[in-house]
């Protein structure tokens, strides 16, 4: 007879479950100009590696100028010769392959992500990868029906897309750029962001096995001086930006007076407005995916909570409980909540932030989840005592920082939730569908999430007011920046 | 018949619920995937949580014989297994099941209170739960008047919970079941959950397995929640129990999640959590064979009773 009873409470950890896919990453890879597989010119290799270990991943080929001039002399040549003339229907039937393609290789795709970025294989499987593929096949469905979207216009492509992109989403900000941009029957220079330019190389390989006609779409990895050559090229007619507010300011200085367009989408610091009637528990779990989500590399994250302050002492003490059960580590593991930071670099500005939040007089709180040895890691983190005047309110870190001040009444959280130079989301948690439009309403920002938060959708517009950016990607509105209006 | 205790205000403030957030957190702890060790380890602490239940009708001395001899041998061949937290019968069979499990340290619940409706007046269902404490039940499971409770007569339910509740006084463990399947919102679910506990239920249940949906994840999320605030608001540590519809081991594993991510290690135990289930049991001994010997058993070798 069996007698054994599990009465005593039990320490649950799970066991380690990693996702197993071979990410199929090369160990070196050159720059992708003219349909083809290229070395740089100086045959310059940058050491990409995986921040969750410190180990090397791949090496990348870094662009110098003569391939920045190679890669938009393709790109241009693509658009006078092909892609211009090509009829838009034949143009979407590409972007469909693309997402096809994409799509069959998700999970390969996941993996290289994770381990390229820190991000933990649940996001890059069910967040990354899925809206990357839902993007292409969204603009895919725009190629042919322009006429629609511009009722009355014809909408001209621009000609050649100078794109840079961040290393918080490395595969979404490529879909996010690349697809409007050839539905709109443009070619495109990407440069993917300095550590994470693997998904875009794949995504090259991809680009090749659908036979898109060579030069369309050029990827060409390096640091902040290929960005450079990118940006300042002059036979480029449009930049497509998305990172700091500090180089998007760059960017407009560098393009004042010339003839090419742009749009930059930049940093935030988004105010998630807590109020008392709101379902806590959901609220909780709420500003959890705001501002962890991605470790916090997310622009639109949302790093400052205003609490409304019946409540504040409750949410705060479940705020804490929750954060507990995060579970940190190995980005592989299907289990993780929280990954890596992105890179060392990284890493210091974050801890950095701890410091001055501390020395500002802040209280910092974090859990107490053990941290791996190797790696760049950051324990998610809040801060509390905090006044709008802090640096840590004021600022952009783009780590797993919250920091927490509360409100009395609404106008109080609208008008601590605007005073910020950004403006590119923010959420509003209540019961009251008429707060919800009362807050909504008045708060400057490109997107105001309601009972919940950090929600992606290709046909929604997404963008910021003030120093968070110009201009909006996704949706319909997001053609508008790649095409030039005629009168019909 | 024993006076009220106090009254439950019909406007208690639990907290609003929203029903997408739930189903969001809901999906994102099912994803939780358990392998090797800590499976092992789900499966046995979700043996030892089973309260092994049999409501029909039809039920016989014999098979609450058979039922109760299972409940102690869940499967011999396989070594260290735990044994069932307890054995759920209706009132008439308590007896049978008491001198069964005697010596064993396995429960006898007993359902009470005009099981599974809850249809009938005060008086009657109260003597229902005197008459299963004189059967030697360890534990009653109660519905409550959902009636009362949707028409907004929250007093009627409270009083009806804390007059069982004193009538098992310290020889019984009441168990409260709400039947959320009834209930229409997570809204209801909540505030039903805190009545109930307000009024001193051991317990919470969401299903008496007789109404479509039975147990769900969402409705026990919401649930485990309540029991977190309570016990942040008296100390005091309540159990949960979901039942209905819980057949196999993943499932059981699902629920496990969601009770050591929201109220964490305190509640990993039979002490403070159950799950009420005819044929769980079956499944998680197969997956516990695979675990053993690496490959499924035909379900011919386990004993259906």
């Amino acid at each position: 007879m069996s007698t054994t009873t599990a009465s005593l409470p039990l320490d649950w950890t799970y066991a380690p479950a990693p996702e197993k896919a071979d990410p199929n990453i090369s160990e070196r890879y050159d720059l992708f100009i003219n349909g083809e597989f290229v070395p740089s010119s100086d045959a310059q290799y940058r050491r990409i590696i995986i921040p969750s270990r410190e180990t090397f991943l791949c090496e990348v080929a870094e662009a110098g100028k003569p391939d920045i001039d190679r890669a938009v002399r393709a790109a241009r040549s693509a658009y006078s010769k092909i892609w211009s003339k090509m009829p838009p229907r034949e143009r979407g039937k590409y972007i469909f392959r693309i997402a096809r393609l994409l799509q069959e290789r998700a999970r390969e795709m996941a993996v290289a992500e994770s381990l390229n970025g820190g991000k933990p294989i649940r996001e890059s499987r069910d967040t990354d990868i899925p809206l990357s593929v839902a993007h292409f096949f969204y603009y895919a469905g725009w190629a042919d029906k322009l006429i629609y979207a511009f009722p009355g216009a014809r909408a001209r492509a621009l000609g050649v897309c100078g794109q840079v992109i961040p290393w918080n989403f490395p595969l979404l900000m490529a879909a996010w750029k690349i697809a409007p941009a050839l539905a709109t029957g443009n070619t495109v220079v990407l440069k993917p962001a300095e550590t994470t330019p693997v998904t875009a190389l794949k995504l090259a390989e991809i680009i090749r096995d659908a036979d898109l006609p060579p030069g369309v779409v050029n990827i060409v990895p390096g640091g902040r001086s290929t960005g450079q050559l990118l940006v300042e090229h002059p036979d480029v007619d449009k930049i497509a930006f998305t990172g700091s507010t500090a180089v998007g300011k760059w960017i407009m200085k560098a393009l004042a007076g010339t003839r090419k367009k742009y749009t930059l989408e930049l940093g935030g610091k988004a105010a998630n407005i807590i109020f008392e009637d709101a379902a806590i528990d959901q609220a909780v779990e709420g500003i959890i995916n705001a501002i962890f989500f991605n470790q916090g590399h997310v622009c639109c994250a949302g790093s400052r909570l205003l609490v409304q302050e019946g409540i504040a002492d409750t949410v705060i003490s479940k705020l804490k409980k929750r954060m507990e059960t995060l579970i940190l580590g190995d980005p592989l593991d299907k289990n993780t909540d929280v990954g890596a930071i992105n890179s060392k670099e990284q890493l210091d500005k974050i801890e950095r932030y701890l410091q001055v939040g501390q020395e500002e007089g802040a209280e910092m709180w974090q859990p107490t989840c053990p941290v791996p040895e190797k790696g760049f890691w950051c324990r998610p983190t809040l801060f509390t005592n905090v006044s709008q005047s802090h640096r840590i309110t004021q600022e952009e870190i783009f780590g797993p920082v919250l920091s927490i001040q509360t409100f009395r009444t609404a106008e109080e959280a609208i008008e601590k939730a605007n005073n910020t130079p950004y403006g590119l989301s923010g959420g509003v948690w209540t019961d009251k569908g008429a707060k919800i439009f009362k807050v909504t309403r008045q708060v400057k920002a490109g997107v105001m999430w309601a009972n919940t938060f950090n929600k992606f959708d290709p046909s929604s517009p997404f963008g910021g007011y003030k120093e968070s950016g110009m201009g909006r990607e996704g949706g319909w509105h997001g053609l508008m920046p790649y095409v030039e209006l005629e009168s019909l | 018949m024993v006076s009220i205790v106090r009254q439950y205000p019909n406007s208690h403030p639990s907290p609003p619920v929203d029903q997408v957030g739930v189903e969001e957190r809901v999906a994102r702890l099912s994803q939780r995937s358990i392998k090797k060790e800590s499976k092992v380890v789900a499966l046995k602490l979700a043996l030892s949580m089973i309260d092994l239940t049999t409501l029909e009708g039809s039920d016989s001395p014999g098979k609450v014989r058979q039922l109760c001899y299972k409940a102690k041998h869940l499967d011999d061949a396989l070594p260290d297994l735990p044994h069932v937290a307890a054995v759920c019968v209706y009132p008439t069979l308590v007896r049978i099941a008491k001198e069964e499990l005697k010596d064993s340290g396995i429960k006898v619940a007993s359902v009470a209170t005009a099981f599974p409706s809850g249809q009938s007046s005060r008086e009657t269902k109260m003597e229902e739960v005197r008459y299963a404490m004189q059967e030697g039940a360890d534990e009653i499971d109660m519905v409550i008047s959902r009636g009362a409770f949707l028409r907004g007569d929250w007093a009627h339910v409270y009083d009806e919970i804390a007059e069982a509740k004193s009538l098992c006084a310290d020889q019984a463990r009441l168990k409260a079941i709400l039947e959320t399947g009834e209930l229409g919102t997570l809204d209801r679910i909540r505030q039903a959950s805190d009545l109930a506990l307000a009024a001193g239920a051991d317990f919470i249940k969401t299903s008496t397995g007789k109404v479509q949906p039975a147990a769900t994840l969402t409705a026990t999320l919401v649930m485990l929640q309540a029991i977190r605030d309570f016990h942040q608001r008296t100390g005091e540590k309540r159990g949960m129990k979901p039942a209905g519809g819980i057949r196999n081991a993943k499932t059981a594993i699902h629920y496990l999640i969601l009770l050591n991510e929201t109220l964490g290690r305190d509640w990993m135990t039979p002490e403070l959590f159950r799950i009420g289930a005819s044929t769980l049991a079956n499944d998680i001994l197969m997956q516990l064979a695979k675990e053993t010997t690496g490959v499924y058993q035909s379900l011919d070798y386990f004993s259906q009773a």
